[in-house]
């Protein structure tokens, strides 16, 4: 388990300071993934830092699995590092070394013997899908490969927990992907803790349990993915939400709107809309998006004929969905 | 051009040899801690200590300020000390090195700041002393620059050791300075420093060739699997 309690970071430049972490009180359990969201600048990477002390907080106490870590001395606290695994959004790897020798790195300086270092590389390299380039150079290797090789090192060590910085910020939509599901599979498999930070709402949404909304320095809320996606509280977290690129531009005729806030994604409420219609629906734009098996966003169909609007009033009321008729005058 | 002259340059370019790359080496030997040192001990280093870090770096600066030939002759007693002569090849490795290690301290201090300090940072992060962070991350790392710059510096030191000859140094610099320079003997002035030419022509190529083939980012010339 980590707990922060009452962690505080400030920095000094020649003009001014900032405060990267303010007061950051809170607990990340065994076995969860837990992402940091915010945007540039409001202390996430700072944050995560604070976890393996690479930024040591001016205040407040770090302990991991019940160690206090800033109590500790360099040497201790080199120890516990080697249970923190971490990668970055530059992957970081040594590049004058091969593949199976950026692996064996953290075991190497660990004492461990040349052979059963090389033994457990290839198993971890087999687990991150690269067993046929353990020769290769990094500069031989694709973005994705790389964040590949970066987690095979970062586990070598047999880490509880795993840190990702922006880990697949550098990485393009479908590596992105694959990454995240090979993240999601060694916490399954191997029961790591993983703290995520993150710019990107997809990476939350897709395999974190809970998440916290940086601003500032300061967590403006925290708590199930679910929870903080349906319904966010804070306004850096509605502006997170809701500031999506792919937001349906509103239509240029009177329309109605359509409102989903978490109806069971399951079901097939146009269909059933049409039907209850008796008519043919257009739909002129949407945007929505399943969250944990439940469906977000919105629906704009062109005004149907007053009777059949009537009838779709009529449908969504019963069904309790939200709905507004916006009139646009030519 | 004589047998006897022949002999004479051939006996040069060996003692040349001798003196640039035991000199060479001997501020390899302390220029690499030095630079090690430098860099690790400045701002936000591995094992920052601003004191440190600026008494030594006045050190080298001074040592680097002094022009050679001075440096030469202000060290004659020091060098009598060590060798027990001022003449001769032996003796000018002494201010060679003197002159060349901190060069070579800065040569190293650079080299190392080219490493990316993502990647020492994920060395600290995956809990590796400062120890094993400067010879299994940084010096690695830098390795390409490091021969680079061994490249340069025996260029220097070459330049440097022909200097000497004109304070009883042995070498190549002894006999332009001897023969083309005191004898009027522009020939064997032009053939010395036409080998000297040639030698530094083959060590810079050779190192620069040596780096590019060490230097694992460059990947173009190997077929990736």
């Amino acid at each position: 388990m980590i707990k922060f309690e009452h962690v505080t970071k400030t920095f000094v430049t020649k003009e001014n300071e900032v405060t990267a972490v303010n007061d950051v009180s809170l607990e990340i359990d065994d076995g969860e993934i837990f992402g940091f969201i915010g945007f540039s600048g409001a202390g996430k990477s700072t944050l995560v830092r604070c976890i393996n002390l690479l930024e040591r907080p001016d205040s407040g106490s770090v302990y991991v699995d019940g160690t206090n870590l800033m109590e500790l001395k360099d040497r201790e606290l080199r120890m516990e590092r080697k249970k923190i695994g971490m990668i970055f959004q530059q992957f970081n790897l040594l590049s004058q070394r091969n593949i199976i020798q950026n692996v064996c790195y953290p075991l190497e300086i660990s004492g461990t013997g040349k052979k059963e270092a090389v033994t457990k590389a290839r198993e971890l390299l087999a687990l991150v899908g690269l067993s046929d380039k353990e020769t290769s150079y990094p500069s031989q290797l694709s973005g994705g490969q790389k964040q590949r090789v970066a987690i095979a090192r970062a586990l070598a060590t047999n880490p509880s927990i795993l840190l990702c910085d922006e880990a697949t910020s550098a990485l393009d939509p479908v590596t992105t992907e694959a990454i995240l599901t090979l993240l999601k599979e060694i916490n399954t498999k191997l029961g790591v803790t993983i703290v995520i930070i993150t710019h990107e709402m997809k990476v939350v949404e897709k395999i974190c349990d809970r998440v916290a909304i940086l601003s500032e320095g300061v967590i403006e809320e925290i708590g199930s993915v679910k929870e903080v996606f349906e319904n966010p509280k804070s306004a850096t977290g509605k502006s997170l939400v809701m500031s999506r690129d792919d937001k349906a531009d509103e239509p240029g005729q009177s329309y109605v709107r359509i409102v989903f806030q978490g109806e069971s994604s399951s079901k097939p409420v146009f269909s059933e809309l049409v039907l209850a219609s008796g008519e043919r629906l257009n739909i002129l734009g949407a945007n929505t998006r399943d969250i944990g098996g439940n469906a977000y966003g919105q629906l704009f169909i062109e005004k149907p004929s007053d009777a059949a609007l009537e009838k779709v009033r009529n449908y969504l009321e019963t069904r309790g969905i939200r709905y507004e008729e916006v009139e646009v005058k030519e | 051009m004589t047998g006897i002259l022949q002999n004479l340059l051939w006996t040069g370019i060996k003692e040349t040899f001798y003196m640039v790359i035991v000199s060479t080496v001997v501020s390899y030997l302390l220029g690499i801690p030095i630079g090690v040192m430098l860099y690790v001990t400045d701002k936000g280093g591995i094992l920052e200590n601003r004191l440190l870090n600026i008494v030594t770096g006045f050190i080298v600066n001074v040592t680097r300020s002094v022009p050679f030939l001075i440096l030469l002759v202000a060290l004659l007693p020091f060098t009598r000390f060590l060798v027990g002569t001022t003449i001769g090849s032996t003796a000018t490795i002494v201010p060679l090195v003197v002159a060349a290690a901190p060069f070579v301290a800065r040569m190293v201090e650079s080299s190392l700041k080219e490493v990316d300090i993502g990647v020492i940072e994920a060395a600290k992060a995956m809990g590796s002393s400062p120890f094993q962070i400067i010879y299994k991350v940084l010096l690695p790392e830098a390795k390409p620059s490091l021969v680079v710059g061994a490249a340069i510096a025996f260029a220097t030191i070459l330049s440097y050791s022909a200097m000497a000859g004109f304070v009883g140094g042995g070498g190549l610099g002894a006999i332009a300075v001897n023969y083309g320079y005191y004898r009027y003997q522009t020939d064997v002035m032009l053939v010395t420093v036409l080998i000297l030419v040639v030698i530094v022509q083959v060590f810079q190529e050779a190192g620069m060739y040596l780096a590019n083939r060490l230097d694992k980012r460059k990947t173009d010339r190997r077929t990736s699997k």
